[in-house]
């Protein structure tokens, strides 16, 4: 038994109300994204950058945990369909309490919102979030940025974008996901993506103690040694190793994770010749990946960023278009 | 005062009585079950046609919130009577946690005054419950306390929990724990499994029960102490539990009504109310639960009930408060297990009646019918259902997974001490 | 279902594009879909070097609110100089006049064009915005509840048939 049984991305008609996680999401909602974003691509390729398909909708970005990175890209993609973009640095500290976070929320409502973007240090905050909204302000729209450990769905969405982009056909892809699975929203969305698209093998590369148990469930092959895990792949993505885990219990030190799974040149030349390799940003050059490779000719995580804006549009778009929740 | 109460089907676990009888009370006790005695004139008469009577429930764990909210008592109380409970052991983690002797004695005070479920406060176990320092055992056991608890987990240090179980064994007190290593616990707030992976929700792995069971066994052969384990969650934590009981150790251990019925994908989109402590585990361990409770390696149900504001609820999920309100679902929940699982109504009830109160007190006189004891009983419908919300609920926790459901197992009257405090509308 | 015959309405129109353009430097850009189709002929009769633009105005629609983003999205195409222009604007059926709108605002965030001419394949009348056509294939007055719709078949002939709205 459950209590919620609908999927509370979408509304009564099946239109994607909000963006809150790739888990779910049916496989035609996906690809209509993807398809939509291809639009956006030409649009920033123009002189005049911008279309007025949001004009007068304000979007209100809700950091709660910091990133400039992710903001910027987001209130970059806003200002491109002629919306007004609100930042709001919300960093709880634990000194001053302060408001609760549907208090805050109620606040922003009643200053014209038309769609939250909401990054969070804890799991499952947009959810709490957009069933607030869905019952009290119907008309607003919330995307997640990124909530704790559990999904950052525009970054899933603009890595198949990228994907898509370079391979064409998700159907005979293999694709590796390197490093710290365990705690990052990256590798979940991307899995979602991945195998939602069809992408027939998605596997996941790390030692035992940064995998979460239950990946296979997920349909994703475990390696733990990382030459197994790029042998024969044509998408390698790494993921940003956090400094706070590289001294501690989970990892020993920078050092011996570059050794085992840190992507090198020699690394590299066991994928297929025509691999990709993809980092969601920013790197720990030396840590991760080597220089070379990040810099080298099957990296294409410069043209990452240029598509996530588009993504971006393309997801603020849809969910604008939906009719309201109730 | 005489009450006669009529066309009902008595049942008493305890001595395995169920039959159509009437039970009659007078100056507080149980004068007859049966026929009415010589001369009985009723001056209250409930019709009890289409009910059960049964012993009123223990529950071995309900918090009742004081000390800590004032007045929250008084609305926990009969949240009680409402759910058919009439014996509550409240644990010591309240504001300040019950490691003072007057702490416990006002707790007993107000319970008294409050006219509502008869109170047997637990004491912590540890000053503060910080786990470092022993409390006064003696002393809190003098004022009142029937047991002594960790609330959360094992105390951090093992060497803290073999001296406090010599010293409470030095008394004969019993000491209830929480099978949790808080090490390996960590910052966990879901069952580790397929879905705290999904969900991006720290986990709380099984090796956290397992390994304080072990601490736990280990420590009690070492010293003799009795010992509860309180709130099992896992099937390797419950096997462990089963093979200590066979090799004859002294343990007991109960089981959260939730858990009997819920599992980790119940949490469905990080919805808080599925936020507790210990955490929903998966299916396999809910099935291990319930083959515990069939074969008596879980002795006990209780309701954990934990009533908690929407301020401290409606929070992304790993920053809930954990818990839920059950002191009115503990009925209607261990019928929905006995009809799911096909045990019999008398065995049942037994977990929540003459069970809990064995655990309390050998030889207890609670928990069961019987000529002579305080008639302390439930009148209940098995049928009648209900739709469980914030408008049905009387306690001032409104917070549980069940909330929106319809369940079956509906109290009528709730008598204590032989007088009627509890009738339904 | 009525269906008139869009293939002689064509020829009309490319009699008239024949006699009003001299000039090479022409640039055509239709509203896809059915613009698209009539724009890549209008090349071929007109010598046009330059290619076809593909415009898909969903983003300068004024009804977004009401209908939303529609499904199948097409991405805009120019690939020539829009700034300085001298743009043959063309599209398939003209109405009320929002689409040309619409698309005019998307040429002028390509670039400030020299001039802009409109050809449509018919003028249905029901203006609600101040837009006329240079050229015109037929001018038919319709009933708003009555949609006209062209269609391209497999041998590559146009069809434009009438259907009733409200048949949903």
């Amino acid at each position: 038994m459950s209590s919620h049984s609908a999927n509370p991305q979408l509304n009564s008609e099946g239109e994607l109300h909000h963006l809150l996680s790739i888990d779910g999401l049916p496989r035609g909602v996906i690809e209509r994204i993807l398809s939509t974003a291809d639009s956006f691509i030409n649009v920033a390729e123009r002189e005049v950058k911008n279309v007025p398909l949001l004009r007068g909708k304000s979007v209100f970005n809700l950091f709660f945990e910091n990133s400039t990175r992710t903001r910027t890209t987001f209130e970059i993609a806003a200002r491109r369909l002629s919306a007004d973009v609100f930042n709001l640095d919300i960093v709880r500290s634990s000194a001053a309490k302060g408001e609760s976070l549907l208090d805050t929320i109620n606040n922003l409502t009643a200053m014209q919102a038309d769609a939250f973007v909401v990054r969070h240090a804890t799991s499952g905050a947009p959810y709490l979030i957009a069933r607030h909204t869905s019952r009290h302000a119907p008309h607003i729209h919330v995307i997640n940025a990124g909530d704790g450990q559990h999904a950052h769905p525009t970054q899933g969405l603009l890595d198949a974008y990228t994907i898509r982009h370079y391979k064409k056909d998700f159907s005979n892809l293999t694709v590796a996901i390197v490093g710290d699975i365990l705690h990052s929203r990256v590798a979940r969305s991307d899995i979602h993506a991945l195998t939602t698209l069809g992408v027939p093998e998605v596997r996941a590369v790390g030692p035992l103690t940064l995998l979460p148990t239950g990946l296979e469930q997920m349909g994703v092959r475990v390696c733990t040694k990382l030459d197994d895990g790029v042998r024969g792949a044509d998408v390698i993505i790494m993921l940003r190793l956090q400094s706070e885990r590289m001294r501690g219990t989970l990892l020993p030190s920078a050092a011996e994770y570059f050794a085992n799974y840190g992507l090198t040149a020699k690394r590299l030349a066991l994928a297929k010749p025509d691999a990709i390799v993809m980092h969601p940003g920013p790197m720990n050059r030396g840590v991760e990946i080597d220089s070379h490779v990040a810099d080298g000719t099957a990296s294409v995580i410069l043209t990452q960023v240029t598509f996530g804006i588009a993504v971006r549009m393309a997801v603020l778009s849809i969910v604008s278009s939906s009719a309201s929740m109730q | 005062m005489k009450i006669a109460i009529l066309n009902g089907r008595v049942i008493d676990p305890a001595s395995n009585f169920d039959q159509a009888a009437g039970v009659f009370i007078d100056e507080g006790c149980i004068a007859a079950i049966g026929r009415a005695p010589e001369q009985f004139r009723a001056d209250t008469t409930l019709d009890a046609a289409g009910l059960a009577i049964a012993p009123g429930l223990v529950d071995l764990c309900a918090r009742l919130r004081e000390p800590g909210h004032e007045g929250a008592l008084k609305v926990e109380m009969k949240a009680a009577l409402a759910g058919g409970v009439t014996s509550v052991v409240c644990p010591p983690d309240t504001d300040p946690p019950l490691d003072e002797p007057g702490l416990v004695r006002m707790l007993r005070q107000r319970s008294r005054e409050s006219a509502g479920a008869r109170t047997y406060p637990l004491g912590a176990l540890t000053a503060g419950l910080k786990g470092e320092a022993l409390a006064a055992l003696k002393t809190l056991a003098e004022a009142g306390c029937v047991a002594f608890m960790q609330t959360r987990s094992l105390p951090h240090d093992n060497s803290v929990l073999l001296q406090a179980m010599r010293y409470a064994k030095t008394f004969e007190l019993p000491i209830w724990l929480r099978p949790v290593e808080d090490t390996l616990a960590g910052r966990g707030v879901a069952g580790a499994g397929a879905m705290a992976s999904r969900l991006g929700l720290p986990a709380v792995p099984v090796v956290a029960e397992t390994v304080a069971l072990h601490t736990i066994f280990e420590l009690q052969r070492a010293t003799g102490a009795q010992v509860h384990i309180c709130r099992l969650s896992s099937s390797e934590g419950i096997a462990l539990v089963r093979q200590a009981k066979r090799e004859g150790r002294p343990v007991t251990a109960d089981v959260g009504i939730h858990h009997v019925h819920l599992v980790d994908v119940d949490i469905g989109y990080f919805d808080p109310n599925f936020r507790l402590d210990p955490p929903l585990r998966g299916t396999r361990d809910r099935d291990a639960i319930v083959a515990g409770l069939a074969d008596g390696t879980i002795d006990i149900i209780c309701s954990d009930h934990s009533p908690i504001g929407e301020d401290d609820k409606l929070l992304p999920f790993g920053e809930a408060e954990p818990g839920a309100t059950a002191l009115e679902t503990l009925l209607p929940l261990t019928l929905k297990w006995a009809s799911e699982n096909k045990v019999p109504l008398p065995q049942a009830l037994a977990r929540i009646t003459s069970g809990p109160a064995g655990i309390l007190s050998k030889g207890s006189a609670k928990g069961r019918l019987t000529v002579g004891a305080k008639a302390d009983l439930v009148v209940f419908s098995a049928l009648e259902s209900w739709v469980v919300g914030a408008d049905t609920l009387v306690s001032s926790g409104k917070n549980t997974p069940f909330n929106g459901y319809e369940l079956q197992g509906r109290v009528r009257y709730t008598l204590v001490g032989g007088e009627v405090r509890y009738q339904a509308d | 279902m009525l269906e008139l015959d869009a293939e002689a309405i064509y020829r009309q129109l490319a009699q008239r594009a024949r006699e009003h353009y001299v000039t090479k430097q022409l640039r055509l850009v239709g509203v896809h879909t059915g613009g698209v189709w009539l724009a890549e002929r209008l090349k071929r009769e007109l010598n046009v070097e330059a290619p076809v633009g593909i415009l898909d105005v969903s983003f300068y629609r004024d009804d977004f609110d009401r209908s939303g983003l529609k499904s199948a999205l097409r991405p805009s195409q120019i690939s020539f100089e829009v700034a300085g222009s001298h743009i043959l604007l063309v599209d398939d059926v003209l109405n009320t006049g929002r689409t040309v709108r619409a698309a005019i605002n998307e040429l002028f965030d390509y670039g400030r064009p020299a001039r802009i001419d409109l050809a449509v394949l018919i003028d249905r009348g029901g203006r609600e915005l101040p837009v006329a056509a240079t050229l015109i294939g037929a001018t038919i007055e319709l009933p708003p509840t009555v949609s006209a719709v062209l269609t391209r078949d497999d041998d590559d002939r146009l069809h434009l048939t009438m259907e009733t709205r409200g048949d949903e």
